[in-house]
């Protein structure tokens, strides 16, 4: 991303901002909340007055936005559905079917999302993102607001199944940005800045009880502390 | 249960009432008055309620299926949306009412007018409840097709327009309550045949307790149409569970 500005209601959310994104791998952006995070994300998806998509994206925002009137399956084709490309559809449903199977909801293809839980919505939901199949995938807090041992589960299942994507994730939550992210750049001020990239050692998903990785957490939050 | 025993309780002290005042039938007529002519006229109320069932059913119908068009256009051209929105909202200055004269000098005293009438009188309520619907999507689900590269029209069709079905359910509901009202007004301005022309005609003859069979047949075909209404509205939208009640 190249000199971007991001206003957002009448106010610069951030001037001139480049960044790069290391492809197949995944950046989390840490902020606390109202710094701009989203703004940015929605930038990159395309989806502010006046920004262009970096390409094709999948897009999982905070709530699952599951279609309420289709079916767990339909709606993890919703993108096929709606492009109306039937040999794509037709290709893509062992995928949604396969998808479904990982995140652990391969016995409720047919039912309505309304008898689901909030997790189990939430991973339907990352199951259509990952059908759309697409290099760069785009995620506003996608576990925020689900309990804590969900969230881990969850994070997991994440980091398994967007290996060797392009990911950026907006988060507050510094041990989630730990866990998952192969870099992180905390975000503060106003209009925000970017810091450095912070590589945290081992691979991903990484244990939240690992010593390094909440001495880690403890220098992040002292960071967000001070940067707001 | 006990809305019918309001009901019984309240047919019982109109019928306590006249015995008690001793009003002449022709003033008010009592219910058991009312049952007999119910009964003894049965055939000519069956056949005048179907007279009117089917300019109820047929309005319905024809100003459900204008109206949705309608909103569906409304929603889909901005330019519709500016040259003829404001009017279809300034026409509701007209009382209904008032043209029903007209309808009937156009369309005859047949049942043409009648239908016309009870599709104007809901053509209203149709189309905002449907164009508010299609309005007010999530904008979440909106942005979620964005980034799916989703053609508007396949948004409009397979996002918009079922997210919209629950608010278009309740103006099926309002529709269904109102549509007997025109086609009522339409048989007492002028007409042929009719639960309502047979109520004016009776009445004009000091025949009260038929105006009041007919009445209560009236009553009867508009809660069966609001049922089978909602019946539908409901089938509309089967994910949404039914509240209250």
């Amino acid at each position: 991303m190249r000199s971007a500005h991001i206003v957002l209601d009448g106010h610069v959310v951030a001037e001139n901002l480049s960044l790069d994104f290391p492809g197949g791998r995944t950046t989390c952006l840490l902020g606390r909340s109202g710094v701009g995070k989203t703004s940015l994300l929605r930038h990159l998806a395309g989806l502010l007055p006046g920004s262009r998509a970096t390409g094709p994206v999948a897009y999982m925002a905070q709530r699952d936005l599951l279609l309420p009137w289709l079916s767990v399956l339909e709606n993890v084709l919703l993108g096929y559905r709606l492009r109306r490309d039937a040999a794509a559809r037709r290709t893509a449903e062992p995928r949604a079917r396969a998808l479904l199977a990982e995140v652990g909801l391969a016995d409720r293809l047919h039912d309505l999302p309304q008898t689901l839980s909030g997790g189990m919505r939430q991973r339907a939901a990352l199951a259509r993102t990952l059908c759309e199949d697409r290099q760069i995938v785009l995620m506003d807090e996608p576990f925020g607001h689900l309990d804590a041992v969900t969230r881990l589960d969850l994070q997991d299942l994440a980091a398994r199944l967007l290996q060797n994507r392009t990911v950026v994730m907006v988060t507050h939550d510094p041990l989630e940005a730990l866990r998952l992210g192969h870099e992180i750049r905390v975000l503060s001020g106003r209009p925000f800045a970017v810091g450095p990239v912070i590589a945290p050692p081992g691979a991903v998903p990484r244990d939240p009880g690992d010593a390094a990785l909440l001495a880690l957490q403890a220098r992040l939050i002292g960071e967000l502390r001070s940067g707001a | 249960m006990r809305p019918l025993i309001t009901a019984l309780g309240l047919i019982a002290a109109w019928e306590a009432l006249v015995w008690l005042t001793g009003l002449p039938p022709y003033i008010l007529p009592p219910p058991s008055r009312v049952a007999v002519v119910l009964v003894q006229r049965f055939d000519l109320l069956v056949e005048q309620a179907a007279w009117t069932a089917s300019e109820m059913v047929l309005g319905l119908a024809l100003g459900l299926v204008l109206g949705a068009a309608l909103a569906v256009v409304f929603a889909a051209s901005a330019a519709w949306r500016r040259w003829a929105l404001p009017l279809v909202i300034v026409s509701q200055a007209i009382p209904v009412i008032a043209i029903a004269p007209l309808l009937v000098l156009w369309l005859g005293y047949g049942m043409a007018s009648k239908v016309a009438m009870a599709a104007l009188i809901i053509f209203f309520p149709v189309v905002s409840s449907l164009y508010d619907g299609l309005r007010r999507t999530d904008p979440g689900w909106l942005e979620l097709a964005r980034t799916m590269d989703a053609p508007p029209r396949a948004v409009l069709l397979q996002i918009r327009l079922p997210a919209a079905l629950p608010a278009f359910a309740s103006g099926v509901r309002i529709a269904a309550a109102v549509a007997p009202i025109g086609a009522v007004i339409g048989e007492w301005v002028g007409a042929s045949a009719g639960l309502g022309f047979l109520m004016t005609q009776s009445l004009a003859r000091g025949q009260t307790p038929l105006a009041f069979a007919a009445l209560t047949i009236l009553c009867l075909l508009g809660l069966a149409l609001y049922t089978a209404a909602d019946r539908l509205a409901r089938r509309l939208v089967p994910w949404q569970p039914p509240q209250g009640d």
